[in-house]
């Protein structure tokens, strides 16, 4: 027998190919939908593998460094170095905002790393070029998306770093670039004001009488020109010690909230990026839905233009079955058209544009060509039916 | 007269019910024996194309009996359950335009026929071939039908009309878009399949070119049957060499 849908593709294939393209287009919309959610969750994965950290050190009752501030002492790693089970601990900080160089600016989550070696918790685990920090100050190493090159002279606040080291994929949850800068001048960045607001607050100072004694008020200018503290302590545990344990003792005895990897993954993917999660989801409703609604409307059309063939075919006892053929290989060859039009825009095209990072999964590819035949072979009823009301007399007219 | 060929008796077609009942059909009878040509024809609304649909069992007669081919069909009821494999091996339809499908060539249009009847495709090609080939059309096998003249076309349809040797072929005016000569040429193709094959032939007609070349015609008027005969018509088909 011969293949009715295909001599009909084959007969007008202009049109199947450019109907199939338009789909393909809205298809590779879906999935580039699909993997910037992917992607967004693994930045958020990223951002951890790259912490290099296997508990996570924050202020009591919150869900900091990365979902909620947090503030905990710059000196507190130091005793949770010497609980059991604990092998490093370092202090880090997280702050994001635009880093200047020259004219142009970038939005970058600057990273403050303590001064020690490689292996360190918070330090990039790997380069590209350059070097690791060395110095105490004015030293950076930035993700490559930043565009900053070695040697480049960055502007954060009032204070210059040079680039010295490029890393990669070194990116925040949201996808911001990282840039890593010595831990106290990060700190210092945190709260560091311009000189007027340093005058007008030296003056309010002074003008306290309670402040006006003997070594007072020295101290109390001191102290609001340092930042005691950090958003998160690190801990990498020994192997042979279980996380979730060292933990518990950490909140037992340094009464602060700690956060497992687990616990850290939930807290990003749960909460960090729900919003824009449900947003993509939302999308990705909507455009199946309109994808839906295309086919629908492209297989009736071609349905329609083929009342009379069909009519004929029934009069000359063409079965159900075959017209059914007819107009649901055609639905899933459109189907198979715009899926792969659609990967391939989305691979191709969408991915490497998009300015954010676009995962996209095999298995998320595999899904998705299912959806795209199943909602083809559904919006296909609406012609199926249609072609099989129709009376074969209309062949004979009358 | 019974046995192969059209055999109609006492056909009644009523649409609706009650007070709104229109009779399409009050009492036709026909008879067609295998190998003849018979023109029908009658005015509009006089119940032509309700006649075809009930002979290509696509609508329900209301009452009477109807033989195609040596079977009974219907007796105050269907007597075959499968129509549709009764269309596709029983009966040839030729339309008024030749409703050919767009996008197979030639000789898959007339293929198509014996291939839904479950034959293996090399061998409904084959079939198809040889008809084109007594149609004097086999030189267009694979062109598609946009590219035929209308003549063409018509022959095509005529083969897929032909290509399961149907004892019975319904033309629903076969030759309104065609001009005298090429009308004439159908109407002699029809008359020496129908020799060839034993089939019995009904052309629904107005065209006034072919109505004198009809050996039998019968008229239809509101929904009944009579025959007419004739000498004039006669000497037509011998002068366009009809037997």
């Amino acid at each position: 027998m011969i293949n009715l849908a295909g001599r009909d593709i084959m007969h007008a294939w202009g049109k199947f190919i450019f109907t199939g393209v338009g789909l393909g287009l809205l298809i590779g919309v879906t999935l580039s939908m699909a993997g910037i959610y992917r992607g967004m969750v693994d930045d958020a994965k990223a951002l951890l593998d790259n912490s290099g950290a296997d508990l996570w050190v924050v202020q009591k009752d919150t869900i900091g460094p990365y979902a909620e501030p947090s503030s905990v002492y710059d000196d507190t790693w130091r005793s949770i170095r010497g609980i059991q089970g604990v092998i490093r601990t370092a202090n880090v900080t997280y702050l994001t905002m635009q880093v200047h160089q020259g004219e142009r600016d970038v939005r970058a989550m600057i990273t403050g790393i303590m001064h020690s070696e490689l292996g360190t918790p918070g330090w990039p685990p790997y380069l590209i070029a350059g070097r690791q920090i060395t110095r105490s100050h004015y030293e950076a190493v930035v993700d490559i998306t930043t565009g900053f090159k070695i040697g480049d002279r960055l502007q954060i606040r009032r204070n210059h770093y040079s680039v010295v080291g490029l890393t990669k994929r070194m990116v925040s949850s949201s996808g911001d670039p990282m840039v890593f800068i010595p831990l106290k001048d990060a700190q210092e960045a945190q709260f560091l004001k311009d000189n007027d607001a340093i005058l007008q607050q030296r003056r309010r100072t002074s003008q306290n009488l309670a402040f006006k004694q003997p070594g007072v008020f020295e101290a109390v200018i001191a102290s609001q020109n340092t930042n005691p503290y950090v958003n998160a302590i690190l801990v990498q545990i020994e192997s042979n010690h279980n996380a979730e344990e060292v933990a518990k003792t950490i909140r037992r005895w340094k009464r602060l909230t700690v956060h497992t990897r687990s616990q850290m993954e939930e807290i990003l993917v749960g909460k960090l990026i729900a919003t824009s999660a449900k947003q993509i989801g939302m999308f990705l409703v909507i455009l199946s839905i309109v994808s839906s609604a295309i086919v629908a409307f492209i297989i009736y059309t071609l349905t329609l233009g083929k009342i009379r063939e069909i009519a004929v075919l029934k009069l000359i006892g063409t079965r159900n079955r075959t017209i059914i053929n007819l107009i649901m290989q055609q639905a899933i060859a459109l189907g198979v058209i715009g899926f792969v039009v659609g990967k391939i825009t989305a691979t191709l095209v969408m991915a490497p544009i998009f300015p954010k990072y676009v995962l996209l999964e095999p298995l998320d590819s595999v899904w998705g060509f299912i959806a795209v035949i199943v909602i083809c072979v559904l919006s296909s009823i609406f012609a199926i039916r249609t072609a099989l009301k129709v009376d074969p007399a209309e062949a004979i007219g009358g | 007269m019974s046995g192969k060929g059209i055999h109609i008796e006492a056909l009644q077609k009523r649409y609706g019910s009650g007070d709104t009942a229109v009779d399409a059909l009050k009492r036709v009878d026909m008879q067609v024996a295998p190998g003849e040509v018979v023109g029908l024809i009658g005015p509009s609304g006089s119940g032509k194309s309700t006649l075809l649909k009930c002979l290509g069992a696509v609508i329900e007669p209301t009452a009477g009996r109807m033989v195609l081919g040596g079977e009974v069909i219907y007796d105050d009821g269907w007597k075959v359950k499968d129509l549709r494999a009764l269309r596709r091996d029983k009966i040839g339809f030729i339309f008024q335009a030749p409703y050919l499908i767009p996008f197979l060539d030639v000789t898959d249009n007339v293929a198509l026929l014996p291939m839904l009847a479950g034959t293996p495709n090399a061998k409904a090609r084959s079939k198809a071939r040889d008809l084109l080939n007594a149609l004097d059309v086999n030189h267009r096998a694979q062109a598609i039908p946009s590219q035929l003249s209308g003549g063409e076309q018509q022959r095509v349809a005529i083969a897929r009309g032909l290509v399961n040797r149907p004892p019975v072929i319904l033309a629903d005016e076969p030759t309104a878009p065609l001009d005298s000569e090429r009308a004439l040429a159908v109407i002699r193709i029809l008359n020496d399949m129908a020799g060839k094959f034993e089939t019995a032939i009904i052309v629904v007609t107005h065209d006034e070119k072919i109505i004198p070349t009809f050996k039998r015609i019968y008229h239809i008027r509101d929904g009944v049957t009579y025959e007419e005969t004739g000498e004039g018509r006669r000497n037509l088909r011998e002068k366009f060499k009809l037997s």
